[in-house]
C-alpha cells in the first residue's frame, strides 16, 4: 500500500505509523454530558466498511501528520491531507 | 481435510423458518458451538444458525491452529483454561475428530528482564491451576535444537516458558463438528443467508431481516468477529471495535522438523508445523482498519525477518502461501460476551488475533448466556460496559488503541 504523502509524494506505509479514526473529536470537558462524551470519544467507534478517514504519522519522511481517506475494502486511497490543514 | 472426509457425516442444509426461539448470526466456530451449546447445555433446539456465506468461510477456516491459555490478567485467565480444558474433551463431545495436538507452546525470552517477565506469567498461571515450566537455555538447545543459539543473534534465547498442555486443533473440523453435533439435536444451519436488519419490536429485536426473508427470534445472538461493528450498527449500537487484517502464511511442505508451537519473544512471531508438512507461521496485524482479507508487504517482512531471527533455517523455505483475515479489535485486546442496551440481543465480539483458540468457551458462555440472561461465571468479566466502568481487562497495557494489542 502507498500513501500519496502531500510533501513527500508517493511512499510506501511502512514508513507511516497509524493512528486511527480522523472523524472522533475531543467533546468539550465543561459540557454536562463530557463523562459521557468523553467515554464515547476515546472508546467508540464508527469502524466503516468502506470509505474511512484516518490519521497517519509520515515519522519515516516529512513528520507530518496525515488525514488519509481510504476504502476499508479495496485499500484504495483517494485523498491525503496534512492534518493541520494547508501546507506545513 | 481429505483425511477426515470418510469420518465426516453430511450436513442437513436447511430452508429458514418464520420464527425461531434463538438465531444466531454467524455461522463460524463461535456462532456454531453457540448453537451446540445452546441445545446440548440448554435443551435449547429451536434455533437457527445464520451465516452470509458459507460455514467455516471466516476466521475458523483462516486461523494458525494454536490453542493455549497463558493469560494474566484476571477475566482471561480463567477463561481460557476452561477453553483448554473443553477443547481436552471436544472430540469425544462432538463425536468428531478435531485433531488436538497437546505438542506444546514455548514463549521464548531473549534477555534476563523477560525471562523475569515469563516467569511472572508461569508463577500466575499455576497459581490459577494452569501447567507452565520455565526452562532455561540447555534446556531449549535439547528440545529445540534447531533455533539460532549462536552468539551472532540478534535476539540471543535466554530460556522460554512451556505450556505443555497447549498446542494445535485441526480448524476445518472444529467448525464442521460443532455445525454436524449441532445439525443432530436439529438446529437450522442456513447458509448464503445475510442479515440485513433487525426487527424490533416495542425496542426490542424480535428477529432479524436476511436476504432469504423475515426471520422472528426470541432472542438474537451476533457472533461475527470483524464485521461486528456494521451488524450491530443495524441495532443502533456503536462498539469498543476496530476491524483489523491479520495474515498468515505456509511455507512449502517439509519433513518434520518442528514438534511444538513456538513464539517468539523479541516480536509477535509464532510457528508450528502441520499434519502435511507445512510450517504454518504469522505475526502481528498490519495495524490500521481493513475489511479486505488480504494484507501489505511489510508485514510479510516483518513476519519473515522475525521468523529468521529465531530460526534462520527458515530462509531455504519457499513460501506457499498466504492470506488475509479480519479481527475484531476490541479497545482493551479481551473480548466482550455481553447483552447489550437492546433488548433480546446479545453480542459475542472483541476476540482481536485470539479467538480459535476460544471458541469452545465462548460458544459455551455466550449460549449460557442468551439461554439464563445472565453470564456463566467464567466470562462474567468479559462484559461490553467495561469501557464504561473502567474495569478494562487489558493483557498488554497499550491502552485504548486497538492496533497495539
Amino acid at each position: 500500500m502507498r500513501i500519496p504523502c502531500p510533501y513527500c509524494g508517493p511512499r510506501g506505509n511502512d514508513e507511516f505509523t497509524y493512528l486511527g479514526d480522523a472523524t472522533v473529536r475531543r467533546p468539550d470537558p465543561a459540557a454536562p454530558d463530557a463523562s459521557q462524551a468523553f467515554h464515547d470519544y476515546v472508546y467508540l467507534r464508527d469502524n466503516p466498511s468502506g470509505i474511512h478517514q484516518e490519521l497517519w504519522y509520515h515519522g519515516g519522511g516529512c513528520h507530518a501528520w496525515l488525514v488519509v481517506t481510504r476504502n476499508t475494502r479495496t485499500h484504495d486511497i483517494s485523498d491525503a491531507t496534512f492534518a493541520a490543514g494547508g501546507k506545513s | 481435510m481429505n483425511e477426515l472426509v470418510d469420518t465426516l457425516q453430511p450436513l442437513r442444509w436447511d430452508e429458514p423458518k418464520s420464527a425461531y426461539d434463538v438465531v444466531i448470526v454467524g455461522g463460524g466456530g463461535h456462532g456454531l458451538a453457540t448453537a451446540y451449546y445452546l441445545a446440548a447445555n440448554h435443551g435449547i433446539r429451536n434455533v437457527a444458525v445464520i451465516e452470509k456465506g458459507y460455514v467455516g468461510s471466516g476466521n475458523v477456516g483462516r486461523n494458525t491452529t494454536i490453542v493455549r491459555s497463558n493469560y494474566m490478567i484476571g477475566g482471561n485467565t480463567a477463561f481460557f483454561e476452561f477453553s483448554l480444558q473443553l477443547w481436552e474433551g471436544l472430540s469425544h463431545a462432538l463425536n468428531c475428530n478435531v485433531m488436538l495436538s497437546q505438542r506444546g507452546q514455548f514463549v521464548f525470552a531473549h534477555g534476563p528482564s523477560q525471562l523475569d517477565a515469563v516467569a511472572r506469567r508461569g508463577n500466575i498461571m499455576r497459581l490459577n491451576g494452569i501447567d507452565a515450566e520455565l526452562l532455561d537455555r540447555g534446556d531449549l538447545m535439547k528440545l529445540v535444537p534447531y533455533l539460532d543459539y549462536s552468539t551472532e543473534a540478534r535476539f540471543p534465547i535466554y530460556g522460554a516458558l512451556l505450556q505443555r498442555r497447549a498446542g494445535t486443533a485441526r480448524h476445518g473440523a472444529v467448525a464442521w463438528g460443532y455445525a454436524r453435533a449441532a445439525d443432530s439435536y436439529g438446529v437450522d444451519i442456513i447458509e448464503n443467508c445475510e442479515v440485513t436488519g433487525f426487527v424490533m419490536e416495542g425496542g426490542r429485536v424480535g428477529g432479524v431481516e436476511t436476504t432469504r426473508g423475515r426471520i422472528l427470534a426470541g432472542r438474537t445472538g451476533i457472533a461475527v468477529a470483524g464485521h461486528s461493528s456494521h451488524v450491530a450498527a443495524m441495532a443502533s449500537l456503536r462498539l469498543p471495535v476496530e476491524s483489523h487484517v491479520l495474515q498468515a502464511f505456509v511455507s512449502e511442505p517439509i519433513k518434520p522438523l518442528v514438534d511444538h508451537v513456538l513464539s517468539f519473544g523479541a516480536e509477535l512471531f509464532y510457528i508450528s508445523q502441520s499434519d502435511k508438512g507445512g510450517l504454518v507461521f504469522g505475526g502481528d496485524i498490519d495495524g490500521y482498519n481493513s475489511y479486505a482479507q488480504r494484507g501489505s508487504l511489510p508485514a510479510v517482512e516483518d513476519v519473515c525477518e522475525s521468523g529468521m531471527a529465531l530460526m534462520p533455517m527458515l530462509g531455504r523455505l519457499r513460501l506457499l502461501r498466504g492470506w488475509g483475515g479480519l479481527m475484531d479489535m476490541s479497545m482493551d485486546g479481551s473480548p466482550i460476551i455481553d447483552r447489550t442496551a437492546v433488548g433480546g440481543l446479545y453480542l459475542n465480539c472483541g476476540w482481536c488475533y485470539g479467538g480459535f483458540k476460544a471458541t469452545p468457551a465462548s460458544g459455551w458462555c455466550f449460549a449460557h448466556l442468551i439461554a439464563r440472561d445472565e453470564p456463566y461465571p467464567v466470562a462474567a468479566e468479559l462484559r461490553l460496559d467495561r469501557t464504561v466502568t473502567g474495569a478494562l481487562i487489558d493483557e498488554r497495557g497499550a491502552g485504548a488503541q486497538p492496533n497495539l494489542h
